[in-house]
């Protein structure tokens, strides 16, 4: 029996190992670093709100990271809605459909349907391919239609691509090295500490429940941790009659 | 019994007269007495014993967070989506109920899983007690399909896919099968009147079926006397003074006591998963179902949820004949369906593995591991194992886990076609007279 619930146990371990795609990098971040939070949600409104939606996350909800309604109302909020309002988006979609190819997805909830670690690899990984519509490709997720928003910040990389083959058995083996061909705005580390903040702002709206959630967990399972000691105590005392 | 025969509730204190009151109009003594205080359950029930009242349990979970969902869900194509993170977002602890009842389907099947297994281990379907059993089974189908309902409801890319995958199963079988997929539909594809009619059969349909289930598989247990790990009838040694058995105890206070701590501990699993991961690393939540149903946009990777998953590794495994992927859906539908036969099947002399010969011991392990690595298979693509099997002769490479699933189907299979022949001359240990104490 016990074999079998360490088999039970490993599945799990098992299923992750066996995911393919290219590396995806840990995104640094902290679901209770509000300075983060605030940083995010700043870059997302400025940056993502202009297509993209959040049509399920309410602008007040961000009293949550510790901004006042005030706050909100003047840095984050376009001047014609109000706070109690969702992040809807000012871009009609038939518009978006007819520039990009798609509509952008809402992102309310993309931090759950890809993982963090995707976010922060993908928005890291834009280089220049003159083949594509948009002249920006990406090596996540390949032939995507949102162009590099954020180039100026970044810079603009390409991909060396270099094919090498085996010695021993011909098969080919093909790596793909993004290099920084002209450096934007910021140096690649506060590149890479931006877009930890706004993955760790969408991280943060897939789910805005999940700090509260934690802190009431830990309630609850001292509660249950009273309930189990004096279940098993009353148990003990009744099944002394057994013999 | 005419009302004044009755004699008047003791042992109550002031509660004694309303208590009487009530008992002359009511089988109220009767109902206690027959199923708790004067039930006598076995007193060497062990671990396993504790998934019965914790499937109860959770039953009561779902209904009473099923019930708070339902008031601020709804049902439609355009707006179901997004009324679930309404509940996550705007509801006043809707989070919580939500996670609650995520988690509680889940926990459902493992518990109901893990029941059963304690019923195959200890012979608890055995003479006199099969209809127990056939209950149970009918149980497992409602709750199947109370499962797959609901997974519609969130209405996200799994939810809708899924329904999709597992309704166009249907639309395989021979001459009704298109009709009959239509049928459950109600449309030629999945949209919003499905939505409309799940949910219909997932909060009130399906429930009530299960709880008449319950009710029949328990009053049912009652009668015949619960089983026990060494497969002893208890009813067989009576203690001539108080005409109770002699190794059994009554349900109420001691049962009670113990499963209330199975329950302690029960809940601080469930509890820990539900605040800390309610996804349960993409097991219980599925990370494509937090994106809105797409009918135009197919996931390149279906998979249902864990609990049917050893069955999709069947349906897989099965090559299509005259491309017709029904032989796949049969295997299937008989993998679960066999069960009803299990009484039947099983020639052996005693109950309890623990005095199972080595053959049947062997047929059983074989199943479980069998169960679980199918399980396992059906989450993952078929071509999961691929790399280590590049140098295997035949089926190598790519199939090697296809053939591992056909395999397994086999075994699974055979545990029950050949347990006649097995069970019959297996070398079995003798029998004590009394539960191993």
């Amino acid at each position: 029996m016990k074999k079998l619930l360490a088999l039970l146990l490993l599945l799990p371990a098992l299923a992750i190992a066996s995911e393919g795609g290219p590396a995806l990098q840990q995104a640094p971040i902290d679901p209770h670093d509000r300075a983060s939070l605030q940083r995010g949600a700043a870059i997302f409104v400025n940056h993502c709100l202009n297509c993209h939606s959040a049509n399920v996350m309410r602008y007040t909800r961000l009293t949550d990271l510790g901004l006042t309604d005030k706050q909100i109302q003047e840095n984050l909020l376009f001047t014609t809605d109000k706070v109690g309002d969702t992040m809807t988006t000012a871009m009609d979609p038939k518009i978006a459909k007819a520039a990009f190819g798609v509509v952008p997805p809402d992102l309310s909830l993309i931090g759950r349907s890809r993982s963090p670690d995707w976010l922060y690899t993908y928005l890291r990984a834009f280089y220049r391919d003159p083949a594509s519509k948009t002249g920006w490709n990406n090596e996540v997720f390949p032939n995507v239609a949102m162009p590099h928003v954020l180039w100026e910040l970044q810079g603009q990389q390409g991909v060396e691509v270099h094919e090498r083959a085996d010695p021993e058995s011909g098969e080919k083996h093909v790596t793909r090295k993004l290099t920084m061909e002209t450096p934007g705005r910021m140096t690649p580390l506060e590149y890479d500490r931006y877009v930890a903040d706004l993955v760790n702002y969408l991280a943060w709206m897939g789910e805005p429940a999940q700090t509260h959630r934690k802190t009431w967990g830990i309630l609850v399972l001292f509660f249950l941790a009273g309930f189990f000691i004096l279940a098993l105590l009353l148990k003990t005392e009744y099944w002394k009659d057994v013999h | 019994m005419a009302a004044h025969d009755k004699a008047p509730v003791t042992g109550a204190g002031p509660f004694n007269g309303v208590l009487t009151w009530v008992d002359q109009r009511f089988p109220l003594m009767t109902l206690w007495r027959d199923h708790l205080a004067d039930y006598y359950a076995p007193k060497n029930f062990n671990f396993w014993y504790y998934f019965g009242s914790l499937a109860m349990l959770v039953l009561v979970i779902q209904i009473v967070s099923g019930i708070f969902l339902t008031m601020n869900y709804k049902p439609s194509a355009q707006e179901a989506f997004a009324s679930v993170e309404y509940i996550m977002r705007d509801v006043p602890g809707g989070w919580l109920i939500r996670y609650i009842h995520s988690t509680g389907a889940s926990a459902f099947f493992i518990c109901v899983y893990l029941h059963m297994v304690r019923g195959v281990m200890y012979g608890s379907y055995k003479q006199p007690r099969e209809l127990i059993w056939i209950f149970g089974v009918l149980i497992y189908l409602a709750l199947m399909a109370e499962a797959f309902m609901g997974y519609l409801l969130p209405w996200g890319q799994m939810s809708y896919w899924g329904a999709q995958v597992i309704i166009n199963l249907f639309g395989t079988i021979p001459f009704i099968g298109e009709g009959l997929a239509v049928w459950i539909r109600g449309d030629y594809n999945v949209s919003d009147a499905t939505l409309n009619r799940f949910f219909a059969l997932h909060v009130i349909a399906l429930p009530l079926v299960l709880l008449g289930l319950v009710a029949a598989h328990i009053m049912a247990l009652h009668e015949v006397g619960s089983n026990n790990p060494d497969g002893v009838e208890i009813k067989k040694d009576i203690d001539p003074v108080s005409g109770k058995p002699r190794d059994g105890i009554p349900f109420h206070p001691y049962y009670t006591l113990k499963d209330t701590v199975g329950v302690a501990v029960f809940l601080i699993f469930f509890a820990a998963i539900v605040f800390f991961t309610p996804e349960m690393g993409g097991y219980f939540l599925e990370a494509n179902n937090f994106i809105p149903a797409d009918p135009l946009k197919t996931p390149a990777h279906i998979a249902p949820v864990w609990y049917f998953t050893p069955y999709y590794a069947m349906l897989r495994a099965v090559p299509p004949i005259f491309n017709s992927q029904f032989p796949g859906v049969a295997v299937m539908g008989i993998a679960v369906l066999i069960f009803f036969a299990l009484p039947w099947l099983d020639r052996g002399r005693v109950k309890s593995i623990r005095y199972r010969g080595p053959k049947y011991k062997a047929w059983f392990t074989a199943l479980v591991i069998s169960f679980l690595i199918l399980g396992y298979l059906g989450v993952e693509p078929t071509t999961v194992w691929g790399e280590f099997g590049e140098h295997v002769p035949l089926v190598g490479g790519d199939y090697i886990a296809l053939w591992v699933a056909r395999v397994l189907t086999v075994i699974y299979f055979l545990f029950f076609l050949l347990m006649p022949w097995y069970t019959a001359n297996d070398r079995e240990k003798p029998v004590p007279a009394r539960v191993t104490w």
